[in-house]
């Protein structure tokens, strides 16, 4: 039936991005064309164009990034007064204020998320993030590590596709801010904000080789990650890769961080104010197409308040606009990829067969591209594989339960442990669930809140280190005894 | 560009007025009276205006008014806030040499060491504003069934005697500490070096820094000064540029309401500080919570 | 322009005793402290991203229609003469002479002893005369006082009556006070509607608004409003969101649909379109009429009128060419 109030097409216009038809590495800082490497072609996942085409960087421009980078760590990064250090990332920062909009547009394009999301939350967090450890570089003597605390050269980085720009700033901020120098690999479906990152690095006339980029796929992240000459790997993306890293790495020298999936429970009490608990609910598996590691995708609802939470839920989804990522409107954008479609609807699958029952508010999917709706699952329970499993798409699992103990046990009940979080207005409630849950972010009336301030990263198999705030500074220091 | 002397020759140089900065605006001082400010040299640079005691207490209830937005803006907020104030200072680096050099006898290059180092010193306090609630409070571990956290707060209205001989990194080193964290300030400015303060107004009057967060007065310390020590309305007080006679009946003035007091040391500005200066104008607040089902 | 009744529904058995709720304070405080709560920041945030709906071209003007027509054009001045209600009531009639096409707006909202110049001024229109009553704005007399404010108003010819609620009551807890006040006026008002204004910037929290709004509805308001708009804040959006989460959660407990107006503060296209978004993705279609919402407002209607002509000419207009009355 139509609506009666119908939002008209209010799409961003893609002409503020001025994308180039093929594009280098860049490295040494420069763009340059690969030596063993080959190009490959980046598409929009909202209309499956072709964006723009890219190089997958073989060994040996594995080899000369890393090269550069160590060269402009022994020659001029670590000689450098900490805070001229300093005052580079805050021009960074401020250059990205200023392109803030192109970057946006271009992040929609690439990776299919909604421009308000990348407009409102991914590019403003990344700015944060430049200027949080701008500020950083010149005060390490007083971050709790010791007085003169020293980088440990050269950083290997790899990233995923689903925050591409936010996960670069997460990555690359703190280790040029403590003295390192970094190679950054980013995801194989999403490298062009890294590009234009690179650019920006022109623009704010930071030394050649302190920044460089090499795109690729799996092959160049593997080589990044075992070269011999990289002193720190840094890795967001799955379980699987982080546990194929933590195995390659053993043995030598090498610090590493790790920050990998999640199935976070997302816990609502009787007592929760609702109309804001739904949001959060929506907030925490809907947001970035459910494409985030730390994604509320397990709803464990006392059972006393279910009715009432899942029908206000599902009234609420009935109001979720999917379509596409340019239009300003939108709240729901592309499936990154076909693959990952492809995992998605085999998982979604699974559910059904596993007894689960299917519900999703009424969509209109576009023809082309790749497209999911949202999706709930009620019935489920911890024998459930869309219990267990991370699916990485907008996939809710509603679980109940009586008591706090018991949400207690479900939630720790998986290997996992990124995030979770309390619905409640009781604070020693709130308080005694945050020390109770094995989480490495527990939101409470609230749900996928960033700050650079604040440090974030998962217990057990979610991975280790932390990324914000004085303790994301530890990972990229030669202090400390983990690895 | 030269703005106290001269110009190209046969033209007349427009030259600046140096007046207050209060409550976001320019007022002449209410008594009408200024001083002459010299060179090293006693040769006349500006008349500046001589605050009074009236004057003194407008600026306090403008700092008054200002600290509820203020220290209610989010650390990041201030943090960028006061980082434009840098991009800004930068661009007046000519003037502000020009001043320093003037009032400080300093040869170009030592002036312009003094300029960079000041504009430097403001972007490393503005750098503390997120950070500083992480390096100075936390969670403590009480024995018993509670969180229990300690965080930093802003104190509230704080005077500044800013140093006699340094008259921009000086300056800056005692104002920022106090503003980044959230106070509102008064600062009197060096008495025979007032200059680059009144320019520093100028900066501030053209950022995003919100009227009465910064209020500059420029005039006789021994006067002014005891009026601030003693304001009951004042909660901190830095007495960086008080003349040792001045320092004991500061403090006893200061006594009256219990101001938070930093005395005088001499210091050398260029040194990069500690936190200390911004732990000063901070109180602590612990809050205690149970946990329980 | 006509009312229209609500249509007749059976209450849900959620909610089908309403009378034992209504019998004491102490029950009503029951009732409306197990409410669910509202978390400000949750709430806030939803209105701000509810806030970024971009409403353009079609939608833009459609929207800016239905504004038109939702205006309680208002003047609550002590200096208010026949001379300018009249005006008022000319603009109502004809917001734009130089365009016979702008739709008429919903109602005059005047003080009680202008209705008659009102009622004579829009004759048989259809837009309708709203009253403020009960000792407005403050609310602070004798009930006899405030049931004769509203008859006179009624008799005169008021088609609705907007009454404010007893605020230092609810803030001490005496929700019976509240609960019978209104329903007493209620019954003065014989066929007249009645808005219940809650005064929101008073109440403060978004706790005591959900609690007014429950209050208010179960005592027999047509329409819950946020303000007098002598104080501020005045109308918010998140109050607004507030509100219609009330109205929307009522009717599906009892059946019974009750409207929603904000009032002061609503300047501009830009804020009167926010306030359609929220009513849009939150109470839903059956309020997008002006049987169900209202805007309370004066100098908003010449904004409506400006961006109107822009999308029709393309050229940004200026105050001179909108009547100022």
């Amino acid at each position: 039936m139509p609506k009666k109030f119908d939002y008209a097409p209010a799409p961003e216009s893609r002409a503020i991005v001025d994308l180039q038809p093929s594009y280098g590495l860049f490295i040494n800082g420069e763009f340059v064309d690969p030596v063993d490497g080959h190009a490959f072609k980046t598409v929009s996942p909202a209309t499956e164009e072709v964006l723009a085409e890219v190089t997958e960087a073989g060994q040996e421009d594995v080899d000369r990034a890393v090269a550069a980078a160590r060269r402009a760590y022994d020659k001029v990064w670590s000689k450098l007064p900490a805070r001229e250090r300093g005052k580079y990332l805050f021009r960074i920062a401020r250059i990205l204020q200023e392109r803030a909009r192109e970057l946006a547009v271009l992040e929609s394009l690439d990776n299919g998320k909604p421009i308000r999301e990348s407009r409102d939350v991914d590019i403003p967090l990344v700015a944060a993030w430049f200027f949080h450890y701008a500020g950083w570089a010149d005060k390490l003597d007083h971050a709790g590590y010791g007085s003169n605390p020293r980088p440990l050269g050269v950083a290997g980085q790899v990233i995923p596709w689903n925050f591409p720009l936010l996960m670069l700033a997460w990555k690359v901020a703190p280790a040029l801010a403590c003295g390192n120098t970094v190679v950054l690999k980013p995801a194989e479906t999403t490298p062009l904000t890294a590009l234009l990152f690179a650019e920006i690095c022109q623009q704010a006339d930071l030394p050649p080789g302190v920044v460089n980029i090499v795109t690729g796929a799996g092959d160049t992240g593997r080589a990044l990650v075992e070269h011999a000459d990289v002193d720190k790997v840094a890795f967001t993306g799955s379980t699987d890769v982080g546990k194929m890293i933590a195995r390659s790495t053993a043995g030598t020298r090498k610090k590493v961080t790790l920050e990998l999936g999640g199935k976070a429970a997302n816990i609502v009490f009787d007592d929760a104010p609702v109309d804001q608990a739904v949001e959060g609910i929506v907030n925490g598996i809907f947001f970035n197409q459910g494409h985030v590691c730390c994604a509320g995708s397990r709803l464990l609802v006392q059972e006393n308040a279910y009715d009432e939470v899942m029908t206000s839920l599902k009234r609420r989804l009935g109001t979720l606009r999917l379509g596409d990522p340019l239009d300003k409107n939108t709240d729901i954008g592309a499936i990154n990829s076909s693959e990952q479609l492809a995992r998605i609807r085999e998982l979604s699958e699974v559910g059904e067969s596993e007894g689960a029952a299917r519900w999703s508010p009424p969509c209109e999917l576009p023809d082309k591209g790749f497209w999911f709706p949202p999706t709930v699952f009620t019935g489920v329970s911890q024998a459930h594989r869309i219990a267990r499993e991370e699916i990485f798409g907008p996939v809710l699992s509603v679980l109940t339960f009586r008591t706090p103990a018991e949400a207690v046990e479900k939630a720790n009940n998986t290997p996992y442990g990124l995030s979770a979080g309390v619905w409640t207005d009781k604070g020693s409630r709130i308080l005694w669930m945050a020390g109770q849950l094995r989480a490495g972010v527990v939101w409470a009336n609230t749900f996928n809140r960033f700050d650079p301030s604040s440090p974030f990263g998962g217990y057990k198999e979610s991975g280790y280190g932390r990324e914000g705030g004085r303790h994301g500074l530890e990972a990229y220091l030669d202090v400390g005894v983990s690895r | 560009m030269s703005n106290i002397r001269g110009g190209a020759p046969g033209r007349v140089a427009v030259r600046k007025t140096f007046k207050l900065f209060i409550g976001g605006k320019f007022p002449r001082s209410e008594s009408g009276r200024s001083y002459e400010v010299t060179d090293r040299k006693g040769r006349f640079l500006a008349n500046a205006a001589m605050a009074s005691r009236k004057d003194a207490r407008d600026a306090v209830v403008a700092a008054r008014k200002a600290f509820p937005g203020w220290s209610a803006a989010t650390a990041y907020n201030r943090g960028q806030v006061l980082y434009r104030v840098a991009e800004l200072l930068e661009g007046r680096r000519g003037q502000f040499v020009e001043e320093v050099a003037a009032g400080e006898g300093l040869s170009k290059s030592k002036a312009e060491a003094a300029v960079d180092a000041a504009v430097d010193r403001w972007v490393w306090y503005a750098g503390w504003s997120d950070k500083v609630m992480q390096v100075h409070g936390s969670a403590n571990p009480v024995a018993g069934p509670y969180f229990d956290f300690s965080v930093p707060e802003p104190t509230g209205v704080v005077a500044v005697l800013a140093p006699q001989e340094s008259s921009l990194l000086g300056l800056v080193s005692v104002v920022a500490p106090a503003v980044v964290t959230g106070n509102t300030v008064v600062v009197l400015a060096s008495e025979e070096r007032p200059l680059p303060a009144v320019t520093l107004s100028e900066v501030l009057a053209t950022s995003d820094v919100p009227g009465g967060v910064v209020n500059v007065l420029t005039g006789r310390t021994a006067e002014v000064a005891p009026w601030l020590a003693s304001h009951m309305d004042v909660n901190a007080i830095d007495l960086a540029g008080a003349a040792p006679e001045l320092v004991t009946d500061l403090q006893v003035a200061a006594a009256e309401n219990l101001k938070r007091v930093v005395r005088p040391e001499s210091t050398d500005w260029a040194v990069t500080p500690g936190p200390e200066r911004m732990f000063a104008h901070l109180e602590t607040k612990t809050v205690w919570h149970p946990i329980g089902v | 322009m006509t009312t229209t009744a609500p249509p007749p529904v059976e209450p849900a058995s959620a909610l089908s005793d309403t009378a034992s709720i209504t019998a004491s304070d102490a029950s009503l405080r029951r009732f409306l402290h197990g409410l669910p709560g509202v978390d400000q920041v949750g709430a806030e945030a939803r209105a701000a991203t509810l806030a970024t709906r971009s409403i353009k071209t079609s939608a833009k003007a459609w929207a800016i229609e239905l504004a038109i027509t939702m205006i309680d054009l208002t003047t609550l001045e002590g200096q208010d003469t026949p001379g300018k209600v009249r005006a008022l009531c000319a603009k109502a009639l004809r917001p734009d002479p130089s365009d016979q096409t702008v739709p008429r707006v919903a109602a005059i909202c005047v003080y009680p002893d202008m209705v008659p110049v009102a009622v004579d001024a829009l004759g048989d229109s259809g837009v309708h005369v709203a009253s403020v009553a009960t000792a407005f704005p403050s609310g602070r007399a004798s009930l006899a006082v405030k049931l004769s404010d509203t008859r006179e108003a009624v008799a005169a010819g008021a088609d609705e009556i907007d009454m404010v609620i007893d605020r230092g009551a609810f803030l001490s807890g005496r929700y019976q006070d509240v609960f019978d006040e209104i329903v007493a006026v209620r019954e003065a008002c014989g066929d007249a509607h009645l808005k219940v204004i809650l005064e929101t910037g008073e109440l403060v929290t978004y706790d005591n608004v959900r609690r007014a709004s429950w209050l208010a509805m179960l005592a027999g308001g047509d329409f819950i409003k946020t303000s007098t708009g002598k104080i501020a804040p005045a109308a918010t959006l998140p109050v607004t969101l507030v509100m219609l989460e009330a109205v929307r959660d009522f009717r599906t407990a009892t059946g019974r649909q009750v409207g929603v107006k904000p009032a002061g503060g609503i300047r501009t296209t830009k804020d009167a379109i926010k306030y359609l978004v929220l009513v849009n993705e939150t109470a839903g279609d059956d309020w997008l009429d002006p049987d169900w919402f209202r805007l309370g407002a004066s100098s908003l209607l010449n904004d409506l009128l400006m961006q109107r002509s822009k999308m029709a000419t393309g050229r940004y207009s200026g105050p001179d060419y909108f009547t100022l009355d």
